[in-house]
């Protein structure tokens, strides 16, 4: 603790003072290399819609969080910035709260189901490799339809001369369904099945994943449902909220791993980016947003691929015993 | 009867250190770390000196000295290639590994310390690894544990210093050892061994007290102990914040 001055140049001196130690994750991390994180995820999310759960895990081992303890952190984080999103949202009133409602219900029964197939995917002992294989197949073909769908709809804008086409609606299997409901903020009638099962399969994939699901509720909002990408950005936010806070929940109670001190340090980078990200997607164009979504997702989805296909520099790793079954 | 023996080695114990022709009397620079929200690694000084009432014998005096953190199982996973992708294929659950393990002496350990005296005192870390091997596939423990002790040097959490310790006209000898920031708490042991041509004359042990106080210390009996208050007041600070920001960008947007 007594570390002479003389060792150091006084510049990483005041870098070591700012080093906190978190009680939960038992490391000493900068605290302003913790709001920066925070502020990167929190624009995206402001941006895009996407809790950035994909995003801020990785950077959190990086930086020398355990595994179980970065994960159960950043659910609280993105509970922080989606709220801070939405707040921005609600107030342009781009948000169809009626379509979260349905999409949550959904959700929810989604992440039980996925606790159960987690747990059963832990006792086979190959839950990581089931979780980055889900990753590269499901991010590579949202990632590949999304992008090839944003840059033809950025073209025909262009041959329009800027005036969009009018949408033809699209009349298929979908609009057959019973349940009809009606959803005034995204101009839709459709019926609730749907958005149920969207919602379902997003939350199931999102607890086995252990991510949010932005960044597949978006797209399937977009593409599924046929909402407009306006609303969309503040919908996905909505439903995010409670399915983070729903898992913050579980790791605080069942694994003990939520780092409060953390997590602080991290949402108050994350709120204050949500609201710059959020006055930064106002002003993108829709097709825009497509894209850089797209070339997001994409982007993620190569670098797990990568990961499983370079031989890895060390191939031995440590981990908590019991951590697997 | 048999515990009327074992009161008679205890009080029979204290006489056989006394017989040891060389004591060591030793110093910490603090036999406690707190760890604090500030905390970021300790530097532990241990410095003694030697006292005898024989002289000096010919053979120079070496000293070791070990710090050990608590230890508990742990669990190394080897990936191989498997239909073109790198998965986790080869595990070892490790019964016993200890947190922290540093060793420093005042000389090559291999001239210092004969194997056998190791193997007796238990002094390097791969001596301080227990595996009864409970799940091997595939492979050999030792590739394993030698991943595990690479990998935590790696973190500067296993230490080897050789040449480390200083030791003064055969008598006095001091050493200090890092603690690094990411010390998990615990009873740490530290051994300190006098060696004469490898083998070891003299041990003496003493714990150093690591633990969380303060803020940090209530944050992780709060969440080890009323987790589900925790976890509602983690998300509670979460909502609060979100729509605190959105209220301030609000105010400062009308302005």
């Amino acid at each position: 603790m007594q570390r002479s001055m003389l060792d150091y140049p006084a510049w990483v001196e005041l870098g070591t003072d700012m080093n906190i130690y978190l009680p939960i994750a038992e490391v000493s991390v900068n605290a302003f290399l913790l709001l920066g994180l925070g502020g990167i995820v929190g624009i995206l999310s402001g941006i895009f819609g996407v809790g950035g759960g994909f995003l801020i895990t990785p950077l959190l081992f990086f930086v020398g969080i355990p595994p179980a303890v970065a994960v159960a952190t950043s659910a609280n984080q993105i509970v922080a910035s989606s709220v801070s999103g939405l707040m921005a949202h609600l107030k342009r009133k781009t948000v169809d709260l009626k379509m979260g409602y349905v999409l949550l219900v959904g959700g929810l029964i989604g992440s039980g189901a996925g606790v159960v197939v987690f747990n059963y995917l832990r006792s086979l002992g190959q839950v990581d490799l089931m979780v980055r294989l889900c990753y590269v197949v499901f991010l590579g073909i949202i990632g590949a339809l999304m992008f090839v769908e944003s840059l033809r709809a950025i073209q025909r804008a262009r041959k329009a001369g800027g005036v969009m086409p009018k949408k033809r609606k699209q009349r298929n299997w979908i609009h057959a369904l019973p349940f009809k409901m009606r959803f005034r903020a995204s101009s839709l009638y459709i019926s609730a099945i749907p958005p149920l099962i969207v919602g379902f399969a997003v939350g199931l994939l999102a607890a086995i994943m252990g991510v949010g699901g932005g960044f597949i509720m978006v797209p399937a909002m977009i593409y599924i449902l046929g909402m407009p990408t306006k609303v969309v950005v503040g919908t996905s936010l909505f439903q995010i909220i409670f399915v983070a806070g729903f898992t913050t929940l579980l790791h605080a109670i069942t694994n003990n791993t939520v780092d409060l001190p953390l997590a602080l340090f991290l949402l108050i980078g994350g709120v204050i980016g949500a609201q710059v990200g959020t006055s930064i997607g106002v002003k993108l164009r829709a097709e825009m947003l497509r894209v850089l979504l797209a070339l997001l997702v994409l982007s993620v989805c190569g670098k797990i691929a990568l990961e499983l296909l370079i031989e890895p520099s060390e191939l031995y790793s440590l981990a908590q015993a019991g951590a697997e079954g | 009867m048999s515990r009327f023996l074992a009161l008679f080695f205890l009080m029979l114990m204290p006489l056989q250190a006394a017989a040891q022709d060389e004591e060591i009397v030793l110093g910490l620079s603090q036999n406690q770390v707190a760890i604090t929200a500030r905390f970021d690694g300790s530097d532990i000084l241990l410095f003694g000196a030697v006292k005898r009432e024989t002289p000096i014998p010919d053979d120079p005096l070496e000293v070791i000295v070990t710090v050990e953190g608590p230890s508990g199982p742990l669990l190394v996973r080897r990936k191989e290639q498997r239909f073109g992708i790198w998965i986790n294929a080869a595990s070892l659950e490790v019964d016993s590994a200890p947190v922290f393990y540093a060793v420093a002496s005042s000389g090559p350990l291999s001239e210092v310390l004969e194997r056998i005296e190791n193997e007796r005192y238990k002094i390097t870390v791969d001596r301080a690894i227990q595996t009864v091997s409970r799940t091997v596939e595939f492979g050999n423990t030792k590739d394993f544990t030698k991943a595990l002790i690479r990998i935590q040097q790696e973190n500067n959490s296993y230490q080897l210093l050789e040449n480390a310790v200083v030791v003064d006209q055969q008598t006095l000898f001091r050493t200090s050892i890092a603690l690094p920031s990411n010390l998990t708490e615990g009873a740490y042991k530290a051994r300190i061994f006098l060696t004469r041509d490898g083998s070891v004359i003299s041990h003496f042990e003493t714990t150093i007290d690591v633990r969380k106080v303060g803020l940090e210390r209530f944050l992780y009996n709060l969440a080890q102990e009323h987790a589900p208050i925790y976890g509602v007041l983690s998300v509670v600070i979460a909502i609060v914040a979100g729509w605190g920001a959105s209220a301030v960008f609000r105010l400062i947007r009308e302005r």
